[in-house]
């Protein structure tokens, strides 16, 4: 088709799409199948069909408009209550989402997108829509499921589009739409594939044949047949298009095209041929109905012959919201778009950010030269880049939530999680959660969903019990999993909360011995929960694919470290298990404390110091040259050198003149010896990585008060390279810490 | 002559001068040049050591490239001639550090030579011209400072 180049508009296509299918998902997991709330109902529908829009407009994702055109009928069907609104059929839209998000990506990507997955799904919507009485839901069920399987291994296989996805039956002809034959006369073989993709767009292609030099097309669509001839002919001549209505009872033309042909007088061999095109599905299906269109029958006749299965197994898992499920969710909708939104690009914004991060540092430039003006003269100067400093930080602030994002864009993800893996499992589980209103920084949010996601997989896997178990130690057979937000503080506390089996201490601690882990049975509990996050600790008994392979939770621990963040796991056998992991709000603007050795002067995090103190002789015990321990409160701690770690010339060696900052990093304590503190400052953390790949023990860089640059340390990695050297200090590496977590 | 013709037969460059040789870079990659005072670089550890350190240019933190020392020049002054050049690529910012700034010259690409077909022609040299009667080094300044020997596995080799 020749249009205008619609490919910068592309992208917010994409997203947009992405969105309203985040969003489907969501109200599909809302919907409660006994009662559906029609508004809900109407909601799905319109996402469908704003994508099929949006998708036919560009004209060149044909494999979205047809995909999400079946969607939209069967979702009609639903929503005018002219089909029941089943589990299943919840399941197949749920997978219908996910096939169209796969379709998007791959459009985004500018990849042929897997034809086969959307062949699949176009047959399985295809089930269920005939399936419309209630009592062949068995039969469509199993039918259904697989259609899914097939889907689930065209998904896998990523294989090459099919070409003629719009040859697939259609027989669905929705309220408001006629089937019309269209004629095409004397029409080149370009011309016919142009009229071929505009014909998709104006409906949808039921089949196609040709004779001699005839085309015809059987479409169903709901315009009228001047629009379709004045549409076609931009292509060709009207004198070469005849439009009819409805010609399936009349037809006429030999079959010589291979594609599925309209031969009612020969309804058997037009329901075998039908069969086959959706044969994934559909095994076996030979029965001759006379339906004026076959490929109903033929579908008929899959969803009467397939035996019958209890669906009701894969069903256990329900989500419940902190709010009650019911509550009119179009109300926020509708709220949300008188609101009005702008879609910005997430550069602008971190522009912004950034822009206003230099601005606060140029204004505490000007209040450190503000101290040397004498106070009565510049009185008024003075006293006005006092007020600007408090308007720029206001600003700064609102700028800063423009980053935000509700941590329900995370939450949202974990109900479909829960629903299927707990069906694997054969559990019952349910889901809650708090505070999804919780704000984050968008990056950090999008980086915390693998950790959560893997958090959640290992609760239904290791926490939640088989029903069976659980009712036996007489609790709920309904497992419960919480997930929460909320701030505590300058951070954010996201716990994952199980009310499952709980750890078993002895068993983590003789499985890390097992694995050569380095474990003893004098650990203390926190310890020992810990050692679920070393890298290959796997307690499982044997190894499903939902979790065991001991991969993972170090990877989660170390996603957490490497945001900022600290975990904290508590667990009590029997009742179940917390895992609670403290954020930083952003990570763009952080509290940090500037600290000097030598000639040179480091930013450390506020969130990982302790306490600062000079240390008296008697607090300290030295080992060998340079390397000593720090006796705090009957805790020791090894004792680290800022100076040692950077190689930096002329600093105070003697530990009794130095100052001493206690670090936290995750449960771990250490002692970093530095010669001065300089004061607190909010820094503008600004990242090294685009001029070096990695710096060691530096987190970043930032811009001190007097516009020089000061190097930000990261606490975690210069515990981790000094580990090897720490080792040597035995017992005083692994202490007891604090009980209370510092935030 | 148009301009254009004039671009397609010139070579705009900057001459600058390391170590008494001159060299010419792509003038288009030079963003400005600034006087270099080492008491404002931030040294950063464990780098090789003709990455000076980070310096801060009106709010953005730009590397400092000590091209002297990377090209090994065995003495290396800072004199109030020592300029360093703030080169804008494609994708970051860099500053190089050279004794001094001479010209900035139009050179005729047919003046232009190959390098010298030597075992081990330096990757960055582009070609050699002469240049009031000095040899010239024509050189691809983001070969000179390839990005890839930025990481810490090339530290044991360079320092």
């Amino acid at each position: 088709m020749s249009s205008p180049d619609l490919s910068e508009f592309h992208d917010t296509f994409f997203d947009e799409a992405q969105e309203l299918l985040q969003g489907m998902e969501q109200t599909l997991l809302s919907l409660d199948p006994e009662s559906p709330d029609h508004e809900s109902l109407n909601a799905i529908f319109r996402c469908a069909h704003s994508i099929k829009g949006g998708a036919a407009a560009f004209g060149v994702f044909d494999d979205l408009v047809s995909t999400t055109h079946k969607l939209e009928n069967i979702l009609d069907l639903v929503r005018n209550g002219k089909m029941p609104l089943t589990h299943e059929a919840i399941s197949v839209f749920l997978k219908a989402k996910d096939v169209l998000w796969d379709l998007v990506q791959a459009y985004r990507e500018q990849q042929a997108p897997s034809g086969e997955s959307a062949q699949a799904l176009l047959a399985m919507l295809q089930q269920l829509g005939e399936a419309k009485q209630p009592e062949k839901k068995p039969g469509t069920v199993t039918a259904a499921e697989e259609a899914s399987q097939v889907i689930e291994t065209a998904r896998k296989q990523e294989t090459k589009p099919e070409e003629n996805t719009e040859n697939t039956p259609d027989i669905v002809i929705p309220d408001g739409e006629k089937l019309l034959k269209v004629t095409l006369t004397d029409v080149s073989e370009k011309d016919r594939l142009s009229l071929h993709n505009e014909m998709g767009i104006m409906g949808t292609h039921i089949r196609q044949s040709n004779s001699g030099n005839e085309y015809y097309y059987w479409i169903s669509s709901a315009l009228p047949p001047e629009d379709i001839i004045a549409v076609c002919c931009f292509v060709i001549d009207e004198a070469q298009i005849k439009v009819e209505e409805d010609v399936l009872a009349a037809p006429e033309t030999a079959t010589q095209s291979s594609v599925a042909t309209p031969v009612t007088s020969a309804p058997t061999q037009e329901a075998s041929l039908v069969a086959q095109a959706q044969a994934k599905p559909a095994s076996g299906a030979n029965n001759s109905q006379n339906e004026p269109i076959p490929s109903l029958a033929a579908g008929n006749a899959v969803a009467a012959t397939t035996p019958a299965a209890t669906p009701e197994t894969t069903l256990t898992a329900k989500t419940v919201s902190e709010a009650p499920v019911k509550q009119p969710q179009p109300k926020t909708a509708a709220a949300n778009k008188e609101s009005g939104t702008i879609r910005v690009p997430i550069q602008k914004v971190d522009q912004l950010v950034n822009q206003v991060g230099e601005m606060v540092i140029n204004q505490s430039i000007l209040m450190q030269a503000n101290q040397s003006l004498d106070p009565i003269a510049h009185a008024s100067l003075i006293q006005d880049i006092e007020h600007m400093g408090s308007a720029l930080r206001t600003m700064q602030e609102a700028i800063m939530t423009l980053r935000m994002m509700p941590m329900d864009y995370a939450f949202g993800r974990f109900p479909r999680l829960v629903r299927e893996t707990a069906g694997k499992l054969g559990k019952q589980i349910e889901l809650v959660t708090k505070g999804g209103g919780t704000e984050l920084d968008k990056g950090l949010i999008e980086r915390m969903i693998d950790p959560l996601t893997h958090l959640i997989r290992n609760s239904i896997d290791h926490g939640i019990e088989m029903p069976d178990l659980r009712m036996a130690a007489d609790k709920d057979p309904l497992g419960k999993i919480t997930i929460s937000a909320q701030h505590q503080g300058g951070r954010i506390i996201i716990e994952v909360i199980d009310d499952g089996a709980g750890m078993d201490r002895e068993k983590l601690i003789n499985k890390a011995i097992e694995k050569g882990l380095p474990a003893s049975h004098n650990m203390t509990d926190d310890q020992a929960f810990m050692l679920i996050f070393e890298a290959g600790f796997s307690t499982a008994e044997k190894v499903t694919d939902v979790s065991g392979r001991g991969v993972g939770m170090d990877v989660v621990k170390r996603n957490i470290q490497e945001l900022g963040g600290l975990t904290q796991i508590e667990s009590e056998k029997g009742k179940g298990t917390t895992i609670r992991i403290s954020l930083p709000l952003t990570l763009a603007i952080m509290d940090g404390m500037t600290v000097q050795s030598g000639n040179e002067r480091f930013v450390l995090s506020l969130s990982h110091i302790v306490e600062c103190l000079q240390p008296t002789a008697d607090q300290l015990r030295m080992l060998e040259e340079n390397k000593a321990l720090l006796l705090l409160r009957g805790e020791h701690l090894p004792i680290i050198n800022l100076w040692e770690i950077f190689s930096i010339p002329d600093t105070e060696r003697d530990l009794e003149k130095s100052i001493i900052a206690v670090l936290q990093v995750g449960k771990s304590r250490y002692a970093l010896a530095v010669d001065q503190l300089l004061g607190q400052h909010q820094v503008v953390v600004k990242n090294l990585e685009t001029h070096f790949k990695r710096v060691p023990c530096v987190s970043g860089a930032t811009i001190l008060g007097d516009g020089s640059v000061a190097l930000i340390l990261d606490a975690a990695a210069i515990l981790e390279q000094n580990k090897v050297g720490l080792a040597a200090y035995g017992s005083g590496f692994n202490t007891p810490v604090l009980q209370q977590e510092r935030v | 002559m148009s301009q254009e013709k004039k671009d397609a037969l010139n070579y705009h460059c900057l001459v600058f001068c390391v170590d008494g040789q001159e060299f010419a870079i792509d003038i288009l990659k030079v963003q400005e040049i600034r006087e270099y005072q080492p008491v404002n670089v931030t040294r950063v550890a464990h780098m090789p050591p003709y990455i000076q350190g980070l310096i801060n240019l009106r709010g953005q933190i730009i590397p400092i490239i000590d091209l002297r020392i990377k090209l090994r020049v065995s003495e290396v002054a800072y004199t109030s001639q020592t300029v360093v050049i703030i080169l804008g690529l494609s994708d970051r910012i860099v500053g190089i550090v050279v004794d001094s700034v001479s010209n900035v010259e139009l050179i005729a690409k047919n003046t232009i030579e190959p390098p010298p077909n030597v075992n081990n022609p330096a990757a960055y040299l582009i070609g050699l011209t002469t240049y009031k009667d000095q040899l010239l080094q024509i050189v691809d300044v983001e070969k000179l400072i390839d990005h890839e020997h930025w990481t810490l596995s090339d530290i044991s080799q360079e320092a």
